[in-house]
Formats: structure tokens, C-alpha cells, sequence
């Protein structure tokens, strides 16, 4: 196989420093098979050995599902290729001798604990503000005992897929967290489940969303080319709704006429 | 607990207002247009000076009035919200921007329409105070029809529209209108929740329609004027 040599400008910032800049790294021997992680972590090796600070960077399953690794490479939310986690992407995917930018994703509410590493707890504190149902635990309940519409279990299927990576914020030029935040009220508003708490959780999430300073949305839709879920911007239109019959009061009644 | 006001300002219902008087302002354009296309009917402007006189009288000057105050109103909660939007809050969210920005493409509705809003919406904001100022706030001569009085209003247009550079600057704001309009349109309905993976397919088809109709029409009448009337010929000159 062929061997590249890659030249990587990588975003540098000591933790606890307010301010960062950039770095340009060459790595050799890089094949067209490996992950970009991996070029990373031969990068590593490399500096590690030559005594220097090693690139920190977040990164678990690297199989695309768990959604810690997110980079910014070549000015997109994990990489060039739709569909995929940073982890994903394959050296193949860049010429001989090409220089990548590499950057963390940038929002206020979202900030750098050292080089590309960045806090993304700000989306934890938005799920325990109503991203949940409360129900008494107990035995599994039998399959198909509660009746749901076929489209409805595809559409909160869908919307339950995301796994809260955070390149939504990041692609987003308001660095809004609507698709997050959408995603997590749509999955439980298609389900009987999450009926009786629907119009808290829309105004609390939202309220904590906003409270964390994440952006308003302008709807260009940059959210959604870049998700790796594909989750669709359907689900931004949908939370609205709920926010909106949430204010009004809407659900809460019809939750408590048992409707 | 949450307050009505901090669910009006959050950033779902900053999002909602703007919208909702986006559609208000898209009304309001679409009969402006209407009215507009009297313009073209070769009358030396009796249709359209007739038509601003009703507007003028009608229900005794009331209805002009109120309808101004409302729309004073539509405009400025739009720019407001608006550039709270895609300005101050925008920036607060990202104080450290990247060095490198690419499109993603794909299903991505990013492009010139959707990142030229503030600037295709400010220029239009000093362009509607221009052009009433222009219009309706300019001394105007007076023309009769079967005894009546009038402004004639369509002398004003024609005399404006015959300087060249008036015409350009008028034909590259309505080609704004359009770009404003391309995003703006279907933006609306998604900001308001009336939006699904089917709709959008219509939305957004309906938005270049809507772009291209109201930018060609607005944009028709002053060429049209430059080109094709003749200044001597005016409806007070009868």
C-alpha cells in the first residue's frame, strides 16, 4: 500500500489557558486504510517520544456509536463524508501531502478543557431538565402491550438515535443546540410514554437550552447534513410545536383530563 | 417557573415571531405587488392614482392609518427578533469562531440566501425608509379626474424611475427581496412547527417561486418605466 505523508494543523490549548493557537505537525507512514484517529494517535507516538505534550482529543468506542470523538476537520463537524463520527473517517479520504485542519468544536456553552477536548455536559444538564419519562420501575412490561402506531415507533426510533456527539452545535453558524435538543423532545413525544410529562419537557429543556447559551437556530439545515444519525431538521419543527403547546398549557391539560 | 415573557423571548419564540411577521411582511408585500402592476396599465397612471386615492380615504383615512401602525409594528418586532437572531445571540454562542468554514452540503439548506439574511434584511430595512420617504412623504402634483382632485403619485414614479441610477439601485434591492425571500419563505413555516419531511419538499419549492415571482415583479417596473414610458406623457399632462 501506498504510504502518505500527511500535514496536520492542530488547534493547541493548555488546560485552564483562555487562549489557544495553532500547530502544524507532519506524520509519515500514514496509510490510506487508517482512521484519521489513528493518524492522531501516530502522531502521539511521535511526540511522546520526542518528549512533547501529546494532542489530547476525545475518543471511545471508534466504531461510530457512542458519540464522544468529535473533531472539526477541514472546516466540517467530523469530517468531509456525511453520515459518519470523526472516528469514521479514513485517511483515504485526503491526497499525499495534504494539510488538514484540524480544529475542536467551537460554542460558549461548550468549552475547551485542553486542545481539542471540549466539555459537552452542557447537553447532560438539558437531559435531566426532561429528556426522560418518569415511570415506576418493575418488571419489563409485555411487548406490544401498549399500541403504537408503526410510523410513530419509526419516527421516535429516528429521533432517539442520536447519540448526542454535539456536531450539531459545532456545524451550526449560530451554534445552536436545537437538533440536539429537538431529537431528545421528538423521540419521547411520538411515544404514549412521554405523554403526561410533553409540555414541561419541551419548556424545561428548552429553558435550560437557552440558559447554557447555546444560539438560536436560523434554520440553514447544516445541523442535519452533518449528523452523523441523520437525524432531520423535522424534529426542529416538531419541538417547536411542543414548545409552543406546551406555553399555552396545551398537554398538561389533556394530560390531566386523561385524554 | 417559567414566565409567558421568558417563553416569548426564548429562543424558540424569538424564532416564532420572527417567522410569523416574516409571513405578515410576505402578505403586505403580495398586495403592495398588486398594486404595483397598475403601473403598467397604459392609462397614464389614472388606475394607479386612483387606486392610491382609495387607500388614502378609505373608511376616512382610517384604514391607511391603521394599517401603517400595524405594519410599523410587523417590521419592527420582525428586525428585532430578527437580528437578535442572527446577531447578538448568534455571537454570544461562538466568542472564538473557526479558522476553516466549510458547507456541508447534502441535505444542508446553507448558502448565499440563508447566510446573506441580516444583510439582504438590513438593506431592505433602510430601503422601506428610503422609498416611503421617496413615495409617500415627497410634494406631489396634483392631477383631476372628472372633477376630482388627486395626487398624481404615478408622475412621481415615473419621474424617479426615469433617473437611471434610481432604477439600478431599486432593481438590485428586489433582487435581494428574492434571496431574502428564497430562505426566508420556507424558514417561516419551519420557525412556526408547520413543518415535516414531506412539507419541506413543497415548502421549499413554493419559497423559489415566491422569490422569483416578487423579485421579477418589483424589479419589472422600474425597467419597464426606464425603458418603455415616456416622460412626456404624464397623467397630469392630459
Amino acid at each position: 500500500m501506498s504510504e502518505m505523508t500527511i500535514h496536520l494543523k492542530i488547534w493547541r490549548q493548555a488546560r485552564g489557558a483562555a487562549k489557544g493557537n495553532f500547530e502544524t505537525y507532519t506524520v509519515e507512514k500514514v496509510l490510506p486504510e487508517m482512521s484519521f484517529l489513528e493518524t492522531l494517535d501516530l502522531l502521539n507516538e511521535k511526540l511522546t517520544r520526542q518528549g512533547q505534550q501529546p494532542v489530547e482529543f476525545d475518543s471511545d468506542c471508534r466504531e461510530g456509536i457512542c458519540g464522544t470523538c468529535g473533531l472539526v476537520i477541514k472546516g466540517t463537524a467530523h469530517g468531509p463524508n456525511p453520515k459518519t463520527t470523526t472516528c469514521e473517517v479514513r485517511m483515504r479520504h485526503f491526497r499525499d501531502g495534504e494539510t488538514i485542519t484540524v480544529e475542536p468544536f467551537r460554542a460558549g456553552p461548550f468549552p475547551i478543557l485542553k486542545d481539542l477536548v471540549v466539555d459537552r455536559t452542557a447537553f447532560d444538564r438539558i437531559q435531566q431538565q426532561g429528556g426522560f419519562v418518569s415511570a415506576n420501575t418493575g418488571s419489563a412490561p409485555d411487548g406490544n402491550a401498549v399500541p403504537i402506531p408503526k410510523i410513530d415507533a419509526d419516527k421516535a426510533m429516528d429521533a432517539a438515535s442520536c447519540i448526542g456527539c454535539g456536531a450539531c452545535v459545532a456545524a451550526c453558524p449560530n451554534a445552536s443546540a436545537s437538533l440536539f435538543v429537538s431529537a431528545k423532545i421528538s423521540q419521547l413525544s411520538y411515544l404514549p410514554q412521554g405523554g403526561p410529562e410533553r409540555g414541561r419537557r419541551a419548556l424545561l429543556m428548552i429553558g435550560q437550552m437557552d440558559r447554557e447559551g447555546f444560539g438560536d437556530c436560523s434554520n440553514h439545515g447544516e445541523c442535519e447534513a452533518v449528523c452523523p444519525k441523520e437525524i432531520s431538521i423535522e424534529n426542529i419543527a416538531r419541538m417547536r410545536r411542543e414548545y409552543f403547546k406546551g406555553a399555552l398549557g396545551g398537554h398538561d391539560r389533556k394530560a390531566a383530563s386523561g385524554d | 417557573m417559567s414566565t409567558f415573557r421568558s417563553h416569548v423571548w426564548s429562543s424558540v419564540g424569538k424564532k416564532m415571531i420572527t417567522g410569523l411577521t416574516g409571513l405578515l411582511l410576505v402578505g403586505f408585500v403580495a398586495v403592495h405587488l398588486l398594486g404595483n402592476l397598475t403601473l403598467f396599465i397604459p392609462d397614464r397612471g389614472h388606475a394607479f392614482n386612483a387606486y392610491a386615492y382609495f387607500l388614502e380615504h378609505a373608511v376616512h383615512g382610517w384604514l391607511i392609518l391603521a394599517f401603517e401602525a400595524g405594519l410599523l409594528a410587523v417590521f419592527g418586532f420582525h428586525i428585532v427578533s430578527a437580528v437578535t437572531v442572527a446577531w447578538t445571540d448568534k455571537r454570544k454562542a461562538r466568542p472564538v469562531g473557526y479558522a476553516l468554514v466549510r458547507n456541508a452540503g447534502g441535505k444542508s439548506r446553507k448558502g448565499l440566501p440563508s447566510t446573506s439574511m441580516i444583510v439582504t434584511g438590513l438593506t431592505l430595512a433602510v430601503f422601506v425608509v428610503l422609498h416611503v420617504k421617496m413615495f409617500k412623504f415627497a410634494d406631489h402634483p396634483s392631477v383631476v379626474y372628472d372633477g376630482k382632485e388627486m395626487k398624481d403619485l404615478y408622475a412621481v414614479v415615473v419621474a424617479a424611475f426615469k433617473q437611471p441610477l434610481i432604477a439600478g439601485l431599486y432593481v438590485a434591492v428586489m433582487g435581494m427581496l428574492g434571496f431574502h425571500l428564497r430562505h426566508g419563505f420556507w424558514s417561516a413555516f419551519q420557525s412556526l412547527g408547520w413543518n415535516n419531511d414531506r412539507a419541506i419538499v413543497v415548502l421549499e419549492g413554493l419559497a423559489r417561486v415566491v422569490a422569483v415571482l416578487f423579485a421579477a415583479g418589483f424589479l419589472a417596473l422600474p425597467l419597464y418605466i426606464l425603458f418603455f414610458v415616456d416622460p412626456s406623457v404624464s397623467g397630469g399632462h392630459r
